[in-house]
This record gives structure tokens, C-alpha cells and sequence, in this order.
């Protein structure tokens, strides 16, 4: 029976079933172990705890002639199972504090990742921010609104900061590379999620939270928003694209493009309404 | 049951006075045992509101993409469930139980401050009924938690965030007053000869509920009060735009919230406590243990609410020590498990309704005491926190955990407050659908949470094995659903042919077996010294010596079934 279960447990298909979405992402695929690590410790236990229960009610259960044995306690005993939960904690914390610098810091990009220059494109300063070791990540801000994801790309060349490409809903990013996410509300809390590249993050207005990833495999890793934002929240849905690194340079400068023709056109329709007399200057000021 | 024999010893207080009758002498009352029913009466009406809307939600989750109910009423439904059950059902019907058992059990004769006591339940009534109102409205939608921004008067202009802030004021004042009470009343009107090792240890969980609500309950009436300011006068609290901070309320609800947890756990533990002894026929294994972990479990409960708050912008170091604080808390409550075990071992168990409950209990708390920790290790929660992960946890422990002790008191004390027994085939039945129902409808939601579902969505995608895993929770909950209803059925015929009871039909440890069923308005005409922890069992013991005589010692008076106790 319990071998059978094991066997369960360790195939494949039935590891799913008791484990968290992973895989995509060093931290996420950190995450895992770890939480791993804590479902074996926690199997036994749950064995061994409903075990007991069971044979106490099977064993000790009313017959005829059966005395119930009058005892009180057991100081020895009572301090033993004490010691003993306080050490599986003890355990557990060690096996925390050993992951939770590979899943918090970033590492740095592949050899293959997108070219990056040393940390450009910041828009915000912070002590809790994390860079991988050396300081070259692509840094992408996340913005949570009512209900629709907005990631904005460093490359703004405006002196106002303006500019920089973006996309809502599609996350493209280059693989082999180290995103680092700089997670902000424009409306009300959302929480960044999606399960393949590691935890949650709550999107707090007047906040920065962080986070980050690195994807070796292109493909399109889905999430969706995880704290509750209004009538929409169900629908807030975000998906992340991996692509090769010169896939993704080609992506973002048609971006760039698209927002300098974009511009250009705004700027010479100002200019034809400007040089306008009557209705359309009063209106177009 | 119809042939059961009235244990001997009898020992009846003679009624001293005429009981007042008509409606009327339940709005002026101030006997606490009639309070203490109308508290039981009232959060059962919203128990059963809550699990209605629960079943709505389940329905329109049953299939994917489904359109029973519009986005809105979806979050109008969570936001109620959750309100009600928490605030209008677990947290007040151990107030309820406690009004009617708290003076029984050390041997007083009513509360401390009898019309405070009346005061705390109108209270709560009128709580219930403000927010009960707004349905008629514009109900809330921004979950029980209503975080701001969310809850704001630009998110949320509808009166039913005000109505649910109101609900908190009033049915936090009520729980403030009742605390004063029971602390006031365990203080000063024991029993002689009941030293404070000598409490029932539910009257320890009481107690230690009391301690928590008079420190917590301030602290979230304060943050609803900023709220209502920002809402209606213009102040900037949570409003990051002026100097606020949105996780101010974060902070502030979760110092009030995670007591809270223990608010609703704690006298259940107590509970469980007092039934298991009685139908083990075993004294409780380990009594200072017990007392001692229910008042750690108390205390540790206020260092931890940052545990709700893993994936907020907070330094790691503050994680962390929320994370360690909660390791700790998983020790106390280990241990109280531990010693409910040892308590069963080579004990003579009769399997009872009251027991079974009790044994359900443990058998799913432990389940959610173990999904906690995965949840307290702050990387694991961030993968976690949010998903139906979490949905699961918390019915583990507040509905496998709170809801089954509430039912096991349910079960062992209605003889007492009825003085009529409720059928043990339909309270084995209603167990046993309610356990299977329970597990059907929960257990399968940690896969949901680990496969990526959010918890509070209207609607999700047909992808994977989300609609079966959901169809699973959904016909798990109907099956819960039908055990509720047996119980209430069980309940109304019982109260018109139920099985007299008799004073003591359990044959049990605390003082409220001493008077009969249901306990005349003055409680005791004489109240006994108290010499153990168990002073039915003294008493019981005394009479039996002083009757027998030289015969064989009580052999023909014990019912069939029952083994006697250590004599």
C-alpha cells in the first residue's frame, strides 16, 4: 500500500499534482525544491500523525471489559514530542535560509543572453532591488491596472523619459537573459504571477516590489493577476513570450520605430492644427 | 436512545423560581443561558446564509467560463461568505456557547455584568442585520479582507463598504464586551475550592479568546475608522498620493487578523479538550500542557501577521522573522494534537456523534496545521499565497478545525441547553456526509491552487484538469451541505421528541452536569467545593460510595455500553 503510493507520488505525471507550476526559471525551479523538501518531511509526518490517530481509535475503541487506563500525563514524553516538532522546524528553517539567496538574487545572463550594457534604463533606486552579480540585467517596469498588465522596456529617449517601448497583456522577452522586474500600481493592489517563473508580487500603489527570472526555453508562459482588484480581476490575465535574443532585439526596435512614427505623425498633426485658424486652433491649443 | 437509563447519581437544584415566559422575557433578559441561546439561534441563521452563498459561488465554479452569476455578484457573494462566517458565525457562537457554558462550568450563577452580556448580543444582532441590510443595495465586493485601494470611495462607491465597516464596528464592540465579561466573570465568580489549575481547560480557551479579542479587536475598529475617514471626511490614511499607505491597512487589518485566526480556533481546541476525556473515559492526557499551549499559541499569535503579507514590498529580514514566529507556533499546536492522541490511547472510546466530530477534527486540522507550514516558509508561500493553495488551508482549519468543534460541542451540549438528546443515527449521518464533503470539497483545491488557479475569480479557462478537479469541490460542498442540513433537521425533531436527558446523560467531568437539563434560572442552589479538575467525577464518586454501601460497587446502575469509570 505505501510502496504503492510512492510509486504514485514519484511518477512523473502524478509529481504535478502535488507540486507547484515550475521549471521555466531558476528561482521558480528553486521554489520547487524547496517545496519539495517540505512535502517529504510533511508526507511523514502525516503518516505517522493520522497513523496514530487511527490505531488509537481502532485499538482502544470501547469493549466489553476494557478499562480505560487512568493516566494524566507524561513529562518525558510530552518534552520529547516537543523537542521533536521544534527540530523538523529546525530543519525546515536551515533548508530555507540554504535556498533563498538562489531564488531571491538573480544570477547572471547566459553567454547566449541579449547583450546588455551595465544596468541602463533604471528608473528607480532602491536597497531592496536585487542585481545579478554583474549589475547587467534587462530591467522591465510592471505595471498593474484595472485590467490589464503594461510592461515598459528600457529605451526611452526622450529627456522626460518618455518613449521607451511597451506592450500590455505579452511579455516579449530574449532568452538565457536576467529580467528583473520592477513591479508598481497605477490604480489599485494586483499581484504579479506566473507560476513558471518563480512567486507572486503584490503591485502596490506607491511601491516598488521586485522580482526576476531567466528563461532558457522560448515558449509562452501564462499567469494571471493573484490578489483580488475589482470586477475584472478574473480576467487579468498576463502572459510572458521567450524568444531567441535577436528575435526579441528585432521586436523591440520595431517597437521603438512604431513609437517614433507615432510621434512624428502626433508632432505634424499638432503642427497642421497650430498653423490652423478659427475652430480647430481654439480646440487643438 | 429511547431506552436509555438516567445514570445514578441524580443530583437536582430544585427551581427557585417561576421562569418568565412570552417573547417579551427574551428581549429583557439578562440570564446568560438565554442570551447564550439566542447568540446560538442568531449565528446559525447567518451559518446558514454564509454556506448558501458558498454554494452559489460553487455552482457558478462548477464549469468553466460558466454565467451563472455576473463578476460583481461573484465578489458580492466571497465578500459576504467570508464576512458572515467570520464575523456573524464562528467568532460569536463561541460567545453564544461560552455565554451558556462559561457560568455552568466554574460554578456561577450568571455572568459578571448580566446586562453588558444582553448589550453584547444586540450588538451583534444589530451588526448582522446592518450588513445583511446592504444586500438589498449595493452589498460589498472588495472581500472580507477590503483592501484599500480596493476599498476606497473611488473603487468602491457603494454603500455596502460603509455597511460592512459598520458591521465591524458593531460586532467588534459586542466581542470587546463579551470578553470583558468572561474575563471578569473567570476572574472573580469560581466555584470554592477552583484554583486556576483546577479550570476547565474550555474555560482556559475562553479565557485566552477573551485576552485576544480585548487586544485585537481595537486595532482593526481603528483601521476601519481610518478607512471610513478616508472614505466620507477627506483624510489621506491609505492614500499613497498624500502621505497614506496602502499597506498600512495591510498591516493593521492582518495584527487584528491573524488573532483572530486563533479568536475562532482556540475555544475549539477547548472543546475538543472537554468531549474526548468523557468519551475516551480517560483523563486529558497532559492538562498543564494543554493550558500552557493554548496561552503560548495566544501570545505568538500577535508576532506573526506579516505571514499574510509575503509578497508584499516588505524587507526580507521582517519575513523572516514572521516566518520563524509561525515555525514556532506549529510547536504548542503539534503538541496539543499530540497530547488529544495520547488522551484516545488506552482509553475505552465510545464512538459517540460528539467524539466523531471531535476525531474529524483532529484528523483534518492536522492536514491544515501542515499546509500552514508549507505556507509559513516565505518562498514556498510566494508560490502559494493567493491560489486556491490558501482557499483550502483556511477551510481546513477554520471549517475542518473551527466548524467540526463547533459542531462537537454542538452534539455533546445541546442535552444540557435542551434537556433533550439529539439522535445519534442522524448525528452519525451528518457527520459522516459533512467529513466526506468536507474532504471532497477542499482537498482537491491545493491542486487547484498548485496548478495556477487564483482564489476570489468568477470564472477560469478550460485548460487542463481545472473544470474536473473544480466539478470534484463543487459536488463535494452539495454533499457537505446535505450533513449541515441533517443536523438542523436533527435539531428541530429532537426538540420535539428528542430523548429527556437527564442531568448528566455523559456521565462527564465539569460542573455544568451538575444541575439538571436545561439549568433552572439560578444555576445551582448549592454550589460544591471543587477539589480536582474533574468535579463530576469526585461527586459522582462520593454518591456512589454513600449509596452502595457494602454492595457490589454500582455495578447494576451504570447503563449497558458504558464502562465505568476508574472506581
Amino acid at each position: 500500500m505505501l510502496s504503492l503510493f510512492t510509486t504514485l507520488l514519484l511518477a512523473p505525471g502524478a509529481m504535478a499534482f502535488f507540486t507547484p507550476g515550475s521549471g521555466a526559471s531558476p528561482n521558480a525551479h528553486e521554489i520547487d525544491s524547496l517545496y519539495k523538501i517540505t512535502l517529504y518531511i510533511a508526507l511523514v509526518i502525516f503518516v505517522l500523525v493520522e497513523g496514530a490517530l487511527a490505531y488509537a481509535l481502532w485499538r482502544f475503541r470501547a469493549r466489553k471489559g476494557a478499562l480505560a487506563a487512568q493516566i494524566r500525563g507524561n513529562t518525558r514524553l510530552e518534552v520529547g514530542w516537543t523537542v521533536a516538532a521544534a527540530a523538523v522546524l529546525v530543519v525546515l528553517a536551515v533548508f530555507t535560509f540554504v535556498k533563498l539567496s538562489a531564488i531571491q538574487n538573480p544570477s547572471n545572463s547566459g553567454p547566449d543572453g541579449a547583450k546588455l550594457a551595465g544596468q541602463t534604463g533604471v528608473l528607480y533606486a532602491s536597497s531592496e532591488r536585487k542585481l545579478p552579480p554583474n549589475r547587467k540585467s534587462l530591467n522591465i517596469e510592471v505595471i498593474g491596472r484595472q485590467y490589464i498588465w503594461q510592461f515598459v522596456y528600457p529605451g526611452a529617449n526622450q529627456s522626460d523619459g518618455l518613449g521607451a517601448p511597451y506592450s500590455y497583456e505579452e511579455m516579449v522577452v530574449p532568452t538565457n537573459t536576467t529580467v528583473t522586474l520592477d513591479i508598481v500600481s497605477a490604480d489599485v493592489i494586483h499581484s504579479w504571477w506566473v507560476p513558471e517563473l518563480g512567486g507572486k508580487f503584490q503591485a502596490v500603489p506607491g511601491y516598488h516590489n521586485y522580482s526576476w527570472f531567466k528563461i532558457s526555453k522560448p515558449g509562452i508562459y501564462r499567469g494571471q493577476c493573484a490578489l483580488i482588484c475589482g470586477r475584472g480581476h478574473a480576467r487579468m490575465i498576463a502572459t510572458v513570450k521567450a524568444v531567441p535574443p535577436a528575435q526579441f532585439e528585432a521586436w523591440l526596435s520595431y517597437q521603438k520605430k512604431l513609437i517614433t512614427e507615432a510621434n512624428t505623425d502626433a508632432k505634424v498633426a499638432r503642427a497642421k492644427l497650430n498653423s490652423q485658424t478659427g475652430a480647430g486652433a481654439v480646440e487643438n491649443p | 436512545m429511547a431506552t436509555y437509563v438516567a445514570p445514578v447519581p441524580q443530583i437536582v437544584a430544585h427551581r427557585a423560581e417561576r421562569e418568565p415566559r412570552g417573547w417579551t422575557s427574551w428581549i429583557t433578559t439578562t440570564d446568560h443561558k438565554r442570551i447564550g441561546i439566542m447568540y446560538l439561534v442568531t449565528t446559525f441563521v447567518f451559518f446558514l446564509l454564509g454556506g448558501t452563498e458558498a454554494l452559489i459561488m460553487r455552482l457558478q465554479l462548477g464549469a468553466p467560463e460558466n454565467t451563472l452569476v455576473a463578476p460583481q455578484v461573484y465578489n458580492q457573494l466571497f465578500t459576504m461568505h467570508g464576512t458572515t462566517m467570520i464575523f456573524l458565525f464562528v467568532v460569536p457562537v463561541w460567545a453564544g456557547l461560552a455565554n451558556y457554558l462559561l457560568p455552568l462550568m466554574i460554578g456561577a450563577r450568571d455572568m459578571a455584568f448580566p446586562r453588558l452580556n444582553a448589550l453584547s448580543y444586540w450588538l451583534l444582532l444589530a451588526g448582522g442585520i446592518v450588513f445583511y441590510a446592504s444586500i438589498f443595495w449595493n452589498p460589498p465586493e472588495a472581500g472580507w479582507t477590503s483592501y484599500v485601494p480596493l476599498s476606497n470611495a473611488i473603487f468602491s462607491p457603494g454603500g455596502g463598504q460603509d455597511a460592512w465597516i459598520f458591521l465591524i464596528h458593531l460586532t467588534g464592540l459586542s466581542s470587546i464586551l463579551g470578553a470583558i465579561n468572561f474575563y471578569a466573570t473567570v476572574a472573580n465568580m469560581r466555584a470554592p475550592g477552583m484554583s486556576w489549575g483546577r479550570l476547565p481547560l474550555f474555560v482556559w480557551a475562553i479565557l485566552t479568546y477573551s485576552i485576544l479579542i480585548i487586544f485585537a479587536m481595537p486595532v482593526i475598529a481603528a483601521a476601519v475608522t481610518l478607512l471610513l475617514t478616508d472614505r466620507h471626511f477627506g483624510t489621506h490614511f491609505f492614500d499613497p498620493a498624500n502621505g497614506g499607505s496602502p499597506l498600512l491597512w495591510q498591516n493593521l487589518f492582518w495584527f487584528f487578523g491573524h488573532p483572530e485566526v486563533y479568536i475562532m480556533i482556540l475555544p475549539g481546541f477547548g472543546a475538543v479538550s472537554e468531549i474526548l476525556p468523557v468519551f475516551a473515559r480517560k483523563p486529558i492526557f497532559g492538562y498543564k500542557a494543554i493550558a500552557a499551549s493554548t496561552v503560548t499559541i495566544g501570545f505568538l499569535g500577535f508576532l506573526v501577521w506579516v505571514h499574510h503579507m509575503f509578497t508584499t514590498p516588505t524587507p526580507i529580514v521582517i519575513l523572516i522573522f514572521a516566518m520563524l514566529a509561525s515555525f514556532l507556533i506549529a510547536i504548542p499546536t503539534g503538541v496539543k494534537i499530540f497530547n488529544w492522541i495520547a488522551t484516545l490511547w488506552s482509553g475505552t472510546i465510545e464512538f459517540k456523534t460528539p467524539l466523531l466530530f471531535c476525531v474529524g477534527f483532529i484528523s483534518l486540522f492536522i492536514i491544515g496545521g501542515i499546509s500552514g507550514v508549507f505556507l509559513a516558509i516565505v518562498p514556498v508561500d510566494w508560490a502559494l499565497n493567493e491560489s486556491y493553495f490558501v482557499v483550502a488551508h483556511i477551510h481546513f482549519v477554520l471549517m475542518g478545525g473551527a466548524v467540526f468543534t463547533v459542531f462537537a460541542a454542538l452534539y455533546y451540549w445541546f442535552p444540557k441547553i435542551t434537556g433533550r438528546m439529539l439522535s445519534e443515527g442522524l448525528g452519525k449521518l451528518s457527520f459522516w456526509l459533512m467529513f466526506w464533503g468536507f474532504l471532497a470539497t477542499f482537498l482537491i483545491q491545493h491542486v487547484l491552487g498548485l496548478d495556477g488557479m487564483p482564489r476570489r475569480v468568477y470564472e477560469y479557462p478550460n485548460v487542463g484538469h481545472l473544470h474536473l478537479y473544480n466539478l470534484i469541490s463543487t459536488v463535494g460542498s452539495f454533499i457537505l451541505a446535505a450533513g449541515v442540513l441533517v443536523t438542523v433537521l436533527n435539531v428541530v425533531r429532537s426538540l420535539k421528541v428528542g430523548v429527556a436527558a437527564g442531568p448528566d446523560p455523559w456521565k462527564a467531568n465539569t460542573l455544568e452536569w451538575f444541575t439538571t437539563s436545561p439549568p433552572p434560572v439560578n444555576n445551582f442552589d448549592v454550589i460544591p467545593r471543587v477539589r480536582s479538575v474533574e468535579p463530576m467525577a469526585d461527586i459522582r464518586r462520593e454518591v456512589q460510595r454513600r449509596t452502595s454501601g457494602s454492595t457490589e460497587p454500582g455495578a447494576a446502575t451504570v447503563p449497558a455500553g458504558v464502562t465505568q469509570i476508574g472506581v
